[in-house]
């Protein structure tokens, strides 16, 4: 049982501000993702949470007992670091029984509780080696083992990940949420890699220059992005941007720009009105574009020229000239088309994204 | 788009003809000899010849100026029954051992200090080096005034501190002698320690220090086991340098005390220049140089195996 918050959590170095009024209460049990890009604060938010960063202001608790000035060995976390931090000089079976040992365990107790870490994560033959002698997978695996030996009510990630192959980091993935569906800790984990935040997460804490950006589970800020910013970092490839005016004609709301001219239908119509005749960001996600057929209205597609076709197995990538702005569009892998040429994309209505210019807020 | 032309790369036959010492330069085995030459004549005309040269007079009986004749192990067995000799092996022995001792714990004490940040730190980095790039006559000089009976400036700070109540003959008083001689050696040399020791700190990962804060070590508990451990190669190392070097220390003493008083200070070396040039009597002062060789060479031998075995660990 463990509940973390984070309240007006804020980390500064003079005027420079790292964390920015963090506000966040995670669940028991709670596997929660701070994703962003390198410098977002999500590192420095995850190490106030473990204690080796001091707070500037604001306040952490740990089942609603302030933790700001205890120690980390106080805090009852465990924490897993990008280079995986294991004592060189340590065996596996000593670099996971450490922390045992200094707070003193027993030595029948520390063996049992090395033994079942071990076989949890399948490296009991490695227990005698030295960490250089393991793959980067294995030393993953007992830095994980490092951290559950002591039944920590907190579990942190540091990028864990990356240092892995692409191959291995997919495995890894899998096996992360497998153990924590099983060991049921809370656990906070910092990625910048938006694939790991969406499948890890129970929720995913966009993060940007210090300020959280959004929060919320892993489909609710993939379809309801709150901006600009989270609509681009999640996905892959990214959400296609246009900046297009709102035109209102006889009822009807059209966003329009030079090669763009779309009806706006729906309540996101309803939402857009207000913005008549202003210019605004209008966003759509490259599977939501299809190749025209007879059947799509007229209204709702438009031009584009080909310019480059990555042709991927499951699907196709088609980088288009849409006028002057080039998007992406995800196609069945079975068209058949070629570089230079013309073709007609239709968009799905329901799912055009429109942020204000300025602010970026979505509209 | 456009593309530049890649030139296609000239096939062998056309590159102009390289000449003799190009050509000779490009064979690795001339290249190896061509680099190894100024190492291996600097080391043969500076310490192999010395060495063989050091060995030949030991077997001999010569002095300044007078061609010695082949006389076997005598000077061995001369040295043997030398009872200053013997102050001065175990002088020697006194002195690294505890010079080393306290070189390595301020050493290593003042590498850890420096090893966290604060302001100044690059200064203070800099600073700490000044004993060592002093040259060691010129410092030893002002000590050796710190240390006069008359002006020492350590007596009159203790006196006005009320500690003492009357003037320490630090030079002059044998038991101090020794203890005064190897405060300077440790002064000179721990900032070496410190340093060498604050590089070794800066390749250990903070990331193991988190890793172990978070694992529930203490500050002290940290340095024991994973500080210290990491540190051992490097220490083992720098302990080595040391040992060779305070074992075979010649100028400090020389200009401190010359040895003296009464042999109280007497050191291998400043025995065998008392011998060998002071007294002209040039084989038994190669002798005497001599006889530290297997002294060093079971020390090296011994660190060696450990540091060996510090590093596969």
């Amino acid at each position: 049982m463990a509940e973390v918050a984070l309240q007006n959590l804020n980390k500064n170095f003079d005027e420079v501000y790292a964390v920015r009024d963090v506000n966040l209460a995670i669940h028991d049990k709670e596997f929660i993702v701070l994703v962003g890009p390198s410098g977002c604060g999500k590192t420095t938010t995850l190490r106030m949470v473990a204690g080796l960063e001091s707070i500037s202001s604001g306040r952490i608790l740990i089942d609603d007992k302030v933790i700001n000035d205890l120690p980390p060995m106080d805090r009852d976390i465990a924490m897993v670091f990008q280079n995986y931090a294991l004592y060189p000089h340590m065996s596996v079976y000593d670099n996971m029984a450490f922390g045992l040992k200094m707070r003193k365990f027993d030595r029948a107790d520390i063996g049992r509780r090395v033994q079942e870490a071990a076989q949890i994560l399948g490296i009991e033959q490695l227990l005698q080696r030295k960490p250089r002698q393991l793959s980067g997978g294995q030393r993953q695996r007992v830095a994980l083992g490092r951290a559950i030996v002591r039944h920590p009510q907190v579990f942190l990630f540091d990028e864990p990940l990356s240092n892995l192959d692409a191959k291995l980091r997919v495995q890894m993935r899998v096996e992360l949420k497998k153990l924590h569906d099983w060991l049921g800790t809370t656990a906070i984990y910092v990625t910048h890699d938006q694939v790991e935040a969406m499948t890890l997460g129970d929720r995913v804490v966009v993060m940007r220059d210090g300020l959280v950006q959004q929060v919320g589970e892993p489909l609710e800020l993939y379809n309801e992005p709150a901006n600009r910013f989270v609509a681009g970092f999640l996905g892959s490839p990214a959400m296609n941007f246009a900046t297009v005016r709102v035109r209102e004609a006889d009822g009807v709301l059209w966003a329009e720009n030079n090669g763009i001219r779309i009806r706006v239908l729906g309540q996101t119509a309803g939402r857009l009105r207000r913005h008549a005749g202003e210019q605004v960001t209008m966003g759509i996600r490259p599977e939501d574009l299809h190749l025209a057929s007879a059947a799509d209205p007229l209204e709702l597609g438009f031009d584009a020229v080909i310019e480059v076709v990555e042709k991927l197995g499951s699907e196709i990538l088609l980088d288009v000239a849409v006028g002057e702005t080039t998007m992406v569009a995800s196609v069945e892998p079975h068209v058949r088309v070629g570089v230079h040429e013309k073709l007609r994309l239709a968009i799905n209505p329901e799912r055009l994204h429109f942020f204000d210019t300025t602010s970026e807020v979505v509209i | 788009m456009t593309f530049t032309t890649v030139a296609a790369p000239r096939s062998y036959a056309r590159t102009p003809r390289r000449g003799p010492v190009t050509r000779l330069l490009e064979d690795e085995r001339w290249l190896a000899i061509v680099l190894l030459l100024p190492t291996v004549v600097l080391l043969g005309l500076f310490i192999a010849y010395p060495f063989i040269k050091g060995i030949m007079l030991s077997v001999t009986d010569t002095k300044v100026g007078v061609p010695g004749h082949f006389v076997g192990l005598q000077n061995f067995v001369n040295v043997w029954h030398d009872g200053i000799f013997r102050v001065a092996v175990w002088n020697t022995c006194i002195y690294t051992a505890i010079a080393t001792i306290f070189k390595l714990a301020l050493g290593l004490w003042l590498a850890v200090l420096l090893n966290n940040n604060f302001k100044g730190k690059a200064f203070t980095r800099a600073f700490i080096l000044l004993p060592f790039i002093i040259p060691t006559v010129l410092s030893t000089l002002a000590w050796k005034w710190m240390f006069d009976p008359t002006f020492s400036v350590i007596n009159w700070g203790l006196y006005r501190l009320g500690i003492i109540d009357h003037r320490i003959n630090w030079l002059g008083d044998p038991d101090l002698a020794l203890i005064s001689v190897i405060i300077v050696n440790v002064w000179r040399g721990v900032p070496f320690f410190a340093i060498s020791l604050l590089a070794g700190l800066q390749t250990i990962s903070p990331e193991l220090h988190e890793a172990a804060a978070i694992d529930g070590a203490r500050a002290w508990q940290r340095f024991r086991h994973v500080t210290w451990p990491l540190l051992l190669p490097v220490t083992l190392v720098v302990m080595l340098f040391s040992v060779i070097q305070t074992f075979a220390d010649f100028q400090l003493v020389y200009v401190l005390t010359g040895g003296g008083p009464a042999n109280a200070t007497q050191l291998f070396s400043t025995y065998a220049y008392q011998i060998g040039i002071g007294t002209g009597l040039l084989s038994q002062g190669a002798t005497i140089s001599l006889a530290v060789f297997p002294v060093l060479l079971v020390v090296v031998i011994v660190q060696l195996f450990y540091i060996r075995k510090a590093e596969t660990h």
